[in-house]
């Protein structure tokens, strides 16, 4: 009966499931290949002793595991991806909740500040950080130029924005926040709006002040929107390596070396393939958190 | 009426939030269009003051960039591994979304799912290996190296896209069609294709714009200087020994940013509700 009654419903849309593995096969032979194929590859690289220019190839177990654990750029690299992604998502989260907040009513010239707020995110990273270079510049920084106009630094003694560890770290996670805002901000903007805005009005018109409605209603609300910007988040930030390879280049003293960074400059450019691998295999706990919470609001989406 | 004080103050943080994020997010792009246009001599005096233009503004940067470094070719780069990745992941997405939403069920939705979680792996997990699958396959330091691998992350997103797309599409329009002698693959064609323009037109773009954002797999793949992508030649070739051409550098980003920027801007709810996995209705 059940099965009779599924048939009438979707008589008209029959499915045809040979025709549909015909469309959709492509593409999934296509991601396999470039996608399943290649991290499968990275993890067997791991296991051996492959280098660029050499075509033997040997299984060395846990050798490479072994070395890295115990080489402090790697340590330093750990703690600092923890550090860049943390701290950056921190400052992120406020600011975009914020910003959203500021950009959700209407008001005149809303599109133009839309298009300024977002370019950032819009703009090619590499070419963004580059203006940040220039920013950030050791000598010519138009900061460090304002600073002397007010005489908080003498202009013999100015700061080195990406020469000194602790400012350089500061540095990058600013500049990657500055990417990243504009794109939370707009994912919670989509979260806010879908908000029915009865709710918060009946609040105020019951005495809630706008504080109070907004975190005890509003956020609230928005927290599974909030959720999903940090989790692009954590991603685009945790796996990233153009802002700190254009700024720092890891440096200086490894002190703004982070993991994906780190996986190029072993594998790539030391030609060491299984180290540069096994590096990068220490992201996938990460990504793979992620994708689970992923799944659990895409899961939640769909019930409700 | 007099104003109630607590709304003008609000209003009053309301306007400083947005003008001091405008300020910072924007900062960068405006300090790339003063240098764009500054004298060296300007640029690189510790004594002026850096947000006036004490000479008059010059045109010499632009002449550098364009008459003596290779930022034309970057831009034709860009642009022919852009339209090819787009042909490439409109043939294998759009196909492939239409069977997703509509013929294959229940489990057709799950392997959405699963293909838009590929997305989230990222290029510096799999740029060792797919440097050796390059160079096995001879595309070391050449453009199609990109054409090959580029789909990868654009193909998953733009199925998650035109997925969502589909699925607002009444089935009665197709069922009429089929019904009026249409078979299935030739209802697609001829008539979810057709209404489905804005939808493959937001691929095209979210495609596009992914390409030339991308900088690690082109940095990976290719050395030579005349075969470089915009994201990449410019940051790494316009730089000679240790010398920065700070003011061509800085109008290098800017050409190459607002374009991309402008696109990007008229799509972004869409990509926007691509982003948000379905935790917005």
């Amino acid at each position: 009966m059940a099965i009779a009654a599924s048939k009438v419903k979707s008589a008209g849309a029959a499915q045809s499931p040979v025709l549909g593995a015909a469309m959709f096969s492509p593409a999934v032979l296509y991601i396999l290949l470039l996608i399943g194929a290649p991290f499968a590859l990275a993890i067997f690289y791991a296991f051996s002793d492959a280098r660029i220019g050499s075509t033997q190839l040997h299984y060395v177990g846990l050798e490479n595991f072994r070395s890295i654990l115990q080489s402090p750029s790697f340590r330093q690299a750990v703690q600092n991806s923890i550090v860049f992604t943390v701290g950056s998502q921190l400052i992120v989260v406020v600011c975009a909740t914020i910003l959203s907040l500021a950009l959700e009513a209407p008001f005149r010239g809303r599109g133009l500040v839309r298009f300024l707020i977002l370019l950032p995110w819009v703009a090619p990273v590499s070419l963004g950080t580059i203006g940040w270079k220039w920013i950030l510049d050791s000598i010519y920084s138009v900061i460090t130029w304002v600073l002397v106009w007010l005489h908080l630094f003498s202009p013999y003694d100015t700061p080195m924005w990406l020469g000194e560890p602790h400012l350089a770290m500061a540095s990058v996670i600013c500049v990657h926040c500055w990417r990243m805002i504009p794109f939370a901000t707009v994912i919670m903007l989509a979260g806010s709006s879908a908000i029915p805005k009865e709710i918060p009005e009946a609040a105020e018109i019951d005495g809630a002040g706008y504080f109070s409605t907004l975190f005890r209603i509003k956020i609230p609300m928005m927290l599974p929107i909030i959720n999903v910007a940090v989790l692009f988040g954590i991603i685009f930030t945790f796996t990233d390596m153009t802002v700190v390879y254009i700024l720092t280049d890891g440096g200086p003293f490894d002190s703004t070396q982070t993991l994906p960074l780190l996986a190029f400059t072993t594998g790539i450019q030391g030609s060491d393939l299984a180290a540069g691998a096994a590096i990068s295999l220490f992201l996938v706990p990460v990504l793979v958190a992620v994708a689970y919470f992923m799944l659990r609001v895409a899961h939640r989406a769909e019930v409700v | 009426m007099r104003a109630n004080p607590r709304k003008i103050a609000a209003r009053l943080v309301h306007v400083l939030i947005l003008f001091v994020f405008t300020v910072l997010l924007a900062f960068p792009f405006y300090w790339m269009v003063v240098a764009t246009f500054k004298q060296n001599l300007d640029m690189y005096k510790m004594d002026n003051n850096p947000f006036l233009f004490n000479l008059p503004p010059t045109l010499a940067n632009l002449h550098l960039l364009f008459y003596e470094t290779r930022y034309v070719r970057w831009l034709g780069n860009t642009v022919m591994v852009g339209v090819i990745v787009v042909a490439i992941t409109l043939l294998l997405s759009v196909p492939a979304a239409y069977a997703l939403t509509r013929l294959t069920g229940k489990w057709g939705e799950r392997l959405g799912i699963a293909i838009f979680l590929t997305y989230l792996v990222p290029p510096t997990l799999l740029f060792i290996p797919l440097s050796r699958v390059v160079a096995v396959l001879g595309l070391q330091d050449s453009l199609w190296s990109l054409v090959v691998v580029y789909p990868s992350f654009t193909v998953p997103f733009s199925i998650w896209l035109l997925m969502a797309f589909f699925k607002s599409i009444p089935k009665e329009l197709e069922d009429a069609a089929m019904v009026d002698g249409l078979t299935r693959l030739g209802a697609f064609l001829k008539m979810v294709i057709p209404i489905s323009v804005s939808g493959i037109l937001t691929v095209i773009i979210f495609t596009f714009t992914l390409v030339t954002q991308e900088f690690v797999y082109a940095l990976t793949f290719i050395s030579p200087e005349a075969h470089q992508m915009v994201g990449v030649g410019i940051p790494i070739f316009l730089v000679r020994g240790d010398v920065y051409y700070w003011s061509s550098l800085m109008a290098a980003c800017l050409i190459a940013s607002l374009p991309i920027a402008l696109l990007y801007n008229i799509f972004l709810d869409r990509f926007i509700a691509g982003f948000t996995v379905g935790a917005v209705k």
